[in-house]
């Protein structure tokens, strides 16, 4: 079973790693974007950890996650601050009240975050957005946390070849294509923190 | 650059909006400019806001007939809901209050999440989606066209409608038409740099330039080796007038916005305007009013727009009407 803190380490984990890419993700952002997605996302979870730390440690795993969506939309604005915000919303409205979650459950609630997401943003697997990573992962989470963290790496790059159909890279038309999607991968440090977090390296 | 830091230019600038223009309520914290008295005389809010990096819109448009209020964001990031939540209710005087968006899929997603938690609140809120690029053609595999020089177009008149104490339902319309009539194209000769970036966001060689561009340091959809003036406005016109076409026959005026993206000097659009006015001469569309300067830009880049308006005498009229903000002020 997860505890709330398990869910305050995952938010944590992806601080760290979006510390850690942010030139990266930034950079994937300059061909077709505008160059900012890094600083973006940097400033949104360095605001989620400030928050987590300011809420009662008796959260319940689901009110940790809906703390960090909504700080996320409250802080990074753009496509990506409703986005990932909404994304951890539902995720965390998903999974109840409860004290302690089972994977099981943990990955009904992902399930429903990523299709409020594809509601939101009116985007399919295959417009090369966040989707394409986040899709894969959460299906391969049946299998297990490792396997999702793979899956949703791989989703990443298989948005290289494709042609963007939503968001700010979709102007660029067949110019879109032969450069991975920012959003797609930190949807895959988003995953890889989960799997870090869930199967710490040396545990199995 | 002419800066302290990348991470506060946009406080920066609006410490000195606040400095500079002691008629507007600018706060720093929580990133809103408000017109002081935008309450008095309730009237209906017009609110508009984006991602910095296109000064003077929106912030410099804040003030007698034109915006109530503005929410600028990061540099190229559309604000969070919560700027717009606080800006409508710092506007509100009862009679509601026009939400002004350029369409982009960040700044329609924060503005939506902004307009629900508005009427939560009790208010009132239409939204106008402003969408006049004809660059971007294929919309059905894309974001939709983009918003870019008519957003000055339709704050002034929804402004200036509000102004006059016309209801919310009546300044939606009217921005809404204004959008519908109007057409825009842009070119770059240069890409911008971003704060944040430190360097240029796209490669665009000295001798090439990039046609059909937005607003956010984006390319664009095609590149060609460097052209006149003329021949720019050539292709800027005749893109612009296409489109326009297929709304219906031309049945008046149109107003003009010749826009600099930032680093074009006066002296180059206005040589490139006298193109622009040339060619609309000769295809027989009159020009009821023109603008040039920098209006809509992208931070340093260097190029221009064009954007024309299909005016009736309405909308004339109110492109007439007094206005007094930092950026644009006639008549009063």
């Amino acid at each position: 079973m997860r505890d709330a803190d398990f869910f305050r380490h995952w938010m944590a984990a992806v601080a760290a790693s979006v510390e850690r890419e942010a030139d990266r993700l930034t950079e994937l952002d300059s061909p077709i974007g505008d160059a900012d997605h890094g600083s973006n996302l940097l400033r949104g979870f360095t605001a989620v950890v400030a928050a987590l730390g300011a809420q009662p440690p008796t959260a319940a795993p689901g009110e940790v996650l809906q703390l960090a969506g909504r700080t996320l939309i409250s802080t990074v604005g753009g496509a990506s601050g409703p986005l990932y915000g909404t994304l951890l919303r539902r995720t965390g409205k998903a999974l109840g009240e409860s004290d302690e979650v089972s994977d099981a459950e943990l990955r009904a609630a992902l399930a429903a975050g990523v299709d409020a997401v594809a509601q939101l943003g009116g985007a399919a697997p295959g417009d090369k957005t966040m989707l394409d990573a986040l899709e894969p992962g959460v299906a391969a989470l049946g299998t297990s946390y490792r396997a999702a963290r793979v899956a949703a790496e791989n989703g990443a790059l298989a948005t290289v070849p494709m042609r963007a159909r939503k968001g700010r890279a979709s102007y660029l038309g067949e110019r879109s294509i032969g450069h991975q999607d920012p959003g797609a991968t930190s949807s895959a440090l988003l995953l890889g923190a989960l799997a870090d977090v869930a199967e710490p390296e040396g545990a199995r | 650059m002419l800066i302290n830091s990348a991470q506060s230019v946009v406080a920066d600038a609006l410490r000195g909006m606040a400095a500079a223009h002691p008629d507007l309520d600018v706060d720093v914290e929580r990133r809103v400019v408000v017109r002081r008295d935008a309450r008095d005389g309730g009237r209906v809010g017009v609110v508009s806001g984006g991602g910095s990096g296109h000064e003077p819109l929106h912030a410099g448009f804040v003030g007698y007939g034109m915006l109530s209020a503005a929410c600028p964001g990061e540099v190229f990031t559309s604000p969070v809901p919560d700027q717009m939540v606080r800006a409508a209710g710092a506007v509100d005087a009862g009679q509601g209050v026009l939400f002004v968006v350029k369409n982009y899929t960040g700044d329609v997603l924060n503005f939506e999440m902004a307009a629900e938690l508005a009427e939560e609140d009790g208010l009132r809120i239409e939204c106008v989606l402003v969408d006049d690029d004809v660059a971007v053609t294929d919309s059905l595999y894309t974001a939709g066209r983009r918003g870019t020089g008519a957003t000055l177009f339709v704050e002034k008149i929804a402004g200036a409608a509000a102004e006059e104490g016309a209801p919310l339902d009546r300044v939606a319309s009217l921005a809404r038409q204004v959008n519908e009539s109007s057409r825009s194209f842009g070119v770059a000769l240069s890409a911008c740099t971003t704060p944040a970036k430190g360097s240029p966001t796209f490669d665009l060689p000295d001798g090439e330039l990039e046609l059909g561009i937005g607003i956010h340091g984006e390319p664009g959809r095609e590149r060609r080796p460097m052209m006149s003036a003329r021949e720019i406005a050539e292709v800027a016109v005749g893109a612009v007038l296409e489109e326009l076409a297929q709304i219906g026959p031309a049945d008046g005026p149109v107003l003009a916005l010749v826009n600099g993206m930032g680093a074009t000097p006066l002296l180059e659009l206005y040589g490139f305007h006298a193109e622009v006015a040339r060619i609309l001469a000769e295809r027989g569309v009159p020009v009821a009013r023109t603008l040039v300067g920098n209006y809509v830009t992208s931070l340093d880049m260097a190029g221009c727009s064009v954007t024309l308006c299909r005016a009736d005498e309405e909308l004339l009229r109110l492109w007439d009407a007094p206005v007094q903000t930092a950026a644009l002020r006639w008549g009063r």
